[in-house]
């Protein structure tokens, strides 16, 4: 007999529970989970983390990450974070955000954090749609994209532009990494990982507002199978929202 | 009353805007006006309350303004944070607090929010984490902190909002009101929730209230309110600071208040802060279990103040800076034999009707004197189940009515039918 030995190579990150996921098949909000739990736990952040969920699909973020959660109000997280962090220096305190959240209703919070360069992260989720309310439009949405409510694409004259919200925020001084990724490929998922990781430490080490936009498909709102969503993803919104760091001020200090 | 004399002299009423400014207020009285011409030109007869707390206590008497107060008894009380946005007649909260940085000593954080909206989310984030957190505002700015109220009540989390009220509708006047009543202890945002409301009636008790608000929030565990309003937020009056006490700290936190998000250590389960619950039957639930905090809170924190009120026929019910005014209608129309008295609620919410019912087959009218057109009279009719005749009277947009205006009021009480 030969003696097998097993080596893991792959396992659900520790802070990820047992709870059913409502999101839908192919959403990228489970990898992002994903990555944030691992995150926290290997830079051993567990047990002082506060993390703030949106409105919007991932207002049940919470129910899947086994640490201190604060639900906020539709764009109120920021302003939520500020104080959290504020009051908790040495606590690491993050954001998650969909596009509606952090570009339509929650604009102005999201500007004045990044502004006062409270020393949180914001991920943020950018599927150009409203997956929660069942696909209406979002700031994000693209020229002649087809939502619920810009049914014949979205319109210049009618809906005005999509906003590019994440390179406004890098024009802000307080805010010290600003990056687009995606996380649709595995090489994608690792760049993800390392710059949530960055993020983070920036945060602890207090030099300010890291911002993380996740470039994402929504399979249900987008009306396309996940497969399709992907690729539609790809040939659509990521020659408007180019992946890459759009700033970063933290290497060279 | 000294200060209702200063607001209603057409000489300085102009100057009025002006004071809403601290530092236009020393300007004015390096320029020749002295706090004492101006505010204490008249007798003054502080309430019982008032008296009581001035002579039981050996501490040092200020004077302060009531924002002022309101910003010091915070940092006594060992608040952890503030965040506000400037509005008047209240900047003076944030701007006491600035000058004091009580970051420095006591570690509280205070904070210039972008809006009201945000300031009050950043009390929703503090008060989630445990923290003693704080905002203020007034009429307008309160309107828009409303979704963030009814977020920390359906969420179960304490917190302080102070509202020196202005006049409305819209965005009014920057003179003083009490029309914000209904917005208050009627709900004010969505849900059926209610607001714990507490009314100062002086300087002394705009510090006082810091401290009873705080207690009352965290013990249920529910948004507190003091609702004031420009007369009391702008007069000087004397007072007493309460005592200095430490901010707790996180170990203290966590003992005190289990449920702060303050990071989850391996021996507990996650602490989540929402108020969504999806499944209809929790959210009953979840209704139900308010509803019964809100019966014990209406049992057992009721407060009101009674003033010559032994052997009257008549009563006045006012609130706040009306309830100054009155005390001085009391006095004049006892002088003239009417016998008359006056009754404060101290907690607008939960509102002392079990007191106010005692009145019945006592008094035989109710006078409520209010600054808006009609709010708590319909409370006071509540309270006494219509069985006392109980009419209003109140100014508007701004304007204090005179002792004497009121006094007229009061005599015909008398006389007409209702």
């Amino acid at each position: 007999m030969t003696t097998v030995t097993e080596t893991t190579v792959y396992q659900k990150p520790r802070l990820m529970n047992d709870n059913p996921m409502h999101y839908c098949p192919g959403c990228s909000h489970g990898v992002v989970h994903k990555l944030l739990a691992e995150v926290i736990d290997e830079m051993g952040l567990a047990e002082k983390t506060i993390g703030i969920a949106p409105v919007g699909c991932a207002v049940f973020a919470y129910n899947y990450l086994d640490i201190d959660w604060i639900e906020a109000a539709h764009g109120r997280a920021p302003a939520v974070a500020t104080a959290a962090k504020r009051l908790n220096p040495d606590k690491m305190v993050f954001t998650y955000q969909g596009d509606g959240d952090l570009a339509a209703i929650g604009t102005a919070e999201t500007i004045h954090a990044c502004n006062r360069g409270e020393n949180i992260v914001i991920v943020f989720i950018n599927n150009a749609i409203y997956g929660m309310t069942g696909g209406q439009m979002a700031p994000t949405t693209l020229l002649d994209m087809k939502t619920s409510t810009c049914p014949y694409g979205r319109n210049i004259a009618l809906n005005g532009y999509p906003l590019k919200i994440t390179e406004l925020l890098a024009h802000l001084k307080g805010t010290c990494l600003v990056a687009r990724e995606t996380v649709h490929t595995a090489a994608a998922i690792k760049r993800s990982k390392k710059l949530l990781q960055r993020a983070f430490a920036n945060a602890m080490a207090g030099k300010g507002t890291s911002i993380i936009e996740i470039v994402s498909t929504c399979a249900s709102g987008w009306k396309m199978t996940p497969d399709e969503a992907n690729q539609w993803m790809v040939a659509n919104m990521l020659p408007f929202y180019p992946t890459g760091i759009i700033k970063d001020e933290t290497t060279n200090s | 009353m000294n200060v209702c004399v200063f607001f209603q002299n057409s000489a300085i009423n102009n100057l009025c805007a002006a004071f809403f400014h601290k530092k236009a207020f020393f300007k004015a009285i390096l320029q020749g006006f002295s706090i004492s011409t101006l505010l204490f030109s008249e007798k003054v007869v502080p309430l019982p309350s008032v008296t009581r707390n001035v002579l039981s206590m050996t501490e040092e008497i200020k004077l302060l303004k009531g924002n002022e107060a309101i910003a010091l008894a915070a940092i006594r009380y060992g608040a952890d944070g503030y965040f506000g946005y400037p509005i008047t007649p209240q900047s003076e909260i944030m701007e006491t607090l600035m000058e004091e940085m009580p970051w420095t000593t006591t570690g509280m954080v205070v904070l210039q929010a972008e809006s009201e909206v945000a300031a009050i989310n950043m009390v929703y984030g503090g008060a989630a984490c445990g923290k003693r957190v704080m905002t203020s505002s007034s009429s307008p700015g309160i309107s828009l902190k409303q979704e963030g109220i009814s977020f920390m009540a359906g969420g179960e989390l304490p917190g302080l909002i102070v509202n020196v009220m202005r006049g409305g509708p819209g965005l009014g006047t920057i003179q003083p009101s009490q029309s914000d009543y209904f917005q208050t202890v009627k709900g004010g945002g969505h849900g059926d929730y209610k607001l714990i409301t507490l009314a100062p009636a002086s300087v002394q008790e705009m510090a006082d209230h810091v401290v009873l608000a705080f207690d009352l929030s965290f013990k249920y565990r529910n948004p507190a309110m003091i609702l004031t309003d420009g007369v009391i937020g702008q007069m000087m009056e004397k007072v007493i600071l309460p005592p200095q006490r430490a901010r707790r700290t996180d170990d203290e936190i966590r003992k005190e208040c289990p449920w702060a998000a303050l990071g989850k250590p391996a021996n507990r389960p996650p602490n989540i802060h929402s108020s969504l619950e999806l499944d209809s039957q929790r959210m009953e639930q979840n209704n139900l279990r308010f509803q019964a905090k809100y019966r014990q809170i209406e049992a057992n924190e009721t407060r009101g103040e009674e003033y010559r009120c032994e052997d009257a026929e008549y009563l006045i019910v006012a609130f706040g800076s009306a309830a100054r005014i009155s005390q001085k209608v009391v006095d004049m129309a006892r002088a003239k034999g009417m016998k008359i008295g006056l009754f404060r609620p101290i907690t607008l919410y939960p509102f002392p009707v079990r007191e106010l019912y005692s009145y019945v087959g006592k008094i035989k009218k109710i006078l409520c004197l209010e600054l808006n057109a009609g709010q708590m009279i319909e409370d006071v009719k509540l309270a006494v189940e219509c069985r006392i005749p109980t009419i209003h009277y109140g100014r508007l947009g701004g304007i204090i009515p005179t002792p004497q205006e009121v006094l007229d009021k009061v005599e015909k009480l008398q006389t007409e039918q209702q």
